[in-house]
């Protein structure tokens, strides 16, 4: 057998190699068609597109309303980011003002997707490397969140929570108390996660120093969120370009978590800090959360409420219209981004002054992270791809949409 | 949000005054700049906004393309641009046909690769000097570029598992109820102060 080895020609050892579509490391459906030299990567040609449901196609043919719930089936882990990006680019153009409880409420409800999606990351990225455990735990945790996205939306994964002028409805005082409770045991939980993994000999073995990523590459390649702070730099654009209430949440309870070495290890100490973070944000955002309208009051992107439609005929002609016709965003371009889990999500708006949007472009993290995979691989062994890949935090649905 | 505005206006015209062959023009709307570009001169402007001290655009963000078949350059291309160091975006545009191929920026920003792709996959606008022109979202043999506006959102072909030929057949659309567009718009918002067939009493009274 290693006589036979030795009796190869240097070039017949280079090979080509298919992973997935349906690699349970592929995180969704990517292919990749990797051309290996022994068990170094030349070169990844990665083929996207299998989950692709032309989601931009269709919202030209929704009402801006009709359009919202697509974007919880984007990226399907954190649903909630993604309205918050789709509402934004709305409000922008419509000029309408969120109430100061809805902004809250939304803030809240960011942060808690992203725990939901980093969870999901970490636990999926660990699986990848070859823990089984810490899966079962994160996702016993995103459970009892999904509980709360139940609560306040009817629905644990598709919320269509967030609308254009705030949020559709108000959260219960026992669903408030209850995030409380959830905010002061998770640190404890995420504790015991770290501790298994963060000094893991095995764990820093295979993600040290693996999958480096230097300021150039994260420029040439438009890299946004944990992939960009993993690497040392203070970008964050709920800090930089705040929105929402964002700007005054101290920095006490909100600092920007930054990485140092830009590796696969460094990207998931980010990722868990975060989520002390934001578990801090959410805390604070109850604890300062005014009484209030949550959903902006008689502007006719926002539905009346019921008992003025009993009395008020124009009250029931504009929930008819809004809920048929829907409403119309004036003419124009915009481009609103949010902070999403996995990096900079935003959607480009362009619309005609009708009921429904021209053109809509959603522009999302993974898609950009995932198109270095080429790079990032370079040199590398066969097994650090599924690491890199686990640490880019792709998901498939906004990469494809 | 006036004072964003008064430096986005004086960014456009920094551009503008450097770059007087690529800029026909620009506009600030909603706190974002927007500039008008020439196509053929479209990498000397990126690469003046990823190197100019002013500008430090050194992060695409987005590469997209948006239909107008009533134009006679029926696709606009869109270029968003983001400076980490001056923390400020911007959008950069320029239209071109059909035929008329759109120079690559992938020199200057490889992130630029897969979404020139998706620009070519979805509206067919075909990127010089681009590394790689494939398609990327369709599926492999895919026809047609199914964003621009002449194409039916059912598409023309549909897909299935034939179970007697053990493979997966293309078969043109059939649908069991035709697809229902509805219009809502409706016809009294629409209205303006004249009252239909006033203009021709005007055009009379002129000619009179």
């Amino acid at each position: 057998m290693a006589d036979d080895l030795k009796s190869v020609p240097e070039e017949d050892r280079t090979f080509t190699l298919n992973f997935g579509p349906q690699h349970p490391a592929a995180h969704g459906v990517l292919r990749m068609v990797m051309d290996l030299d022994g068990e170094l990567v030349d070169r990844i040609d990665c083929h996207i597109g299998l989950l692709h449901r032309g989601t931009e196609k269709l919202l030209e043919y929704k009402t801006y309303l009709q359009g919202l719930p697509y974007f919880d089936r984007l990226h399907y882990s954190a649903p909630m980011n993604q309205e918050h990006a789709w509402c934004l680019a709305i409000e922008k153009l419509v000029g309408v003002e969120v109430p100061r409880r809805g902004s809250f409420i939304r803030v809240l409800y960011s942060e808690l997707g992203r725990i939901l999606e980093h969870l999901l990351n970490i636990g999926t990225f660990i699986l990848d490397v070859g823990a089984l455990t810490p899966i079962t735990w994160a996702f016993e945790e995103r459970e009892k969140l999904m509980g709360f996205y139940e609560r306040a939306s009817g629905s644990r994964l598709h919320a269509a929570y967030f609308r254009p002028g705030g949020v559709h409805q108000d959260l219960p005082q026992d669903l408030i108390d209850d995030i409380m409770t959830w905010c002061e045991e998770f640190p404890g939980i995420l504790n015991t996660l770290e501790n298994l993994i963060t000094e893991n000999r095995i764990f820093k073995q295979r993600n040290v120093d693996i999958g480096v990523v230097d300021e150039k590459t994260i420029m040439q390649y438009g890299f946004s969120g944990p992939m960009v702070r993993g690497s040392g730099l203070a970008w964050d654009l709920r800090r930089s370009q705040p929105y929402e209430i964002y700007s005054e949440i101290p920095s006490s309870v909100f600092p920007v978590i930054i990485g140092k070495n830009g590796d696969n290890y460094d990207r998931y100490v980010v990722r868990m800090e975060e989520m002390l973070v934001s578990c801090d944000i959410m805390k604070w955002c109850i604890e300062n959360m005014p009484k209030g309208p949550v959903l902006a009051e008689g502007t006719k992107v926002s539905p009346p409420r019921r008992a003025e439609m009993k009395n008020s005929m124009e009250a029931l002609i504009h929930h008819f219209k809004l809920y048929t016709e829907g409403f119309h965003v004036p003419e124009g371009e915009v481009y609103a981004a949010v902070e999403a889990p996995a990096g900079e999500f935003g959607v480009y708006l362009v619309s005609d002054g009708s009921n429904r949007p021209y053109r809509v472009k959603l522009r999302a993290p993974s898609f950009a992270h995932l198109q270095a995979m080429d790079h990032m691989c370079k040199g590398h062994q066969l097994a650090d791809t599924s690491a890199i890949l686990g640490s880019l935090d792709i998901v498939f649905g906004e990469v494809d949409r | 949000m006036t004072e964003q505005s008064e430096a986005l206006t004086e960014l456009g015209e920094h551009i503008a005054d450097k770059m007087p062959d690529a800029v026909r023009k620009f506009e600030v709307r909603v706190g974002e700049l927007t500039v008008y570009a020439e196509r053929d001169q479209i990498v000397a402007l990126i690469d003046f906004l990823k190197r100019d001290q002013m500008c430090m655009f050194e992060m695409m963000i987005d590469v997209c393309g948006v239909d107008y078949p009533e134009r006679s350059q029926r696709f606009e291309i869109v270029y968003h641009l983001l400076s980490l160091r001056m923390n400020q975006r911007i959008r950069v545009k320029i239209s071109t046909d059909e035929d008329t191929p759109v120079p690559s920026i992938v020199e200057l920003h490889r992130g630029a690769d897969w979404f020139e792709r998706e620009a070519f996959d979805m509206y067919g606008v075909v990127f010089s000097g681009h590394p790689d022109m494939r398609r990327i979202l369709t599926d492999y043999g895919f026809e047609g570029h199914p964003l621009r506006k002449d194409f039916p959102l059912t598409g023309f072909t549909e897909v299935r598992y034939d179970d007697l030929e053990k493979r997966i057949v293309h078969e043109p659309v059939q649908l069991t109820q035709e697809y229902r567009n509805f219009d809502f718009l409706s016809p009294w918002e629409g209205m303006t102060s004249q009252i239909p067939g006033d203009e021709k009493a005007t055009t009379e009274e002129e000619g009179a």
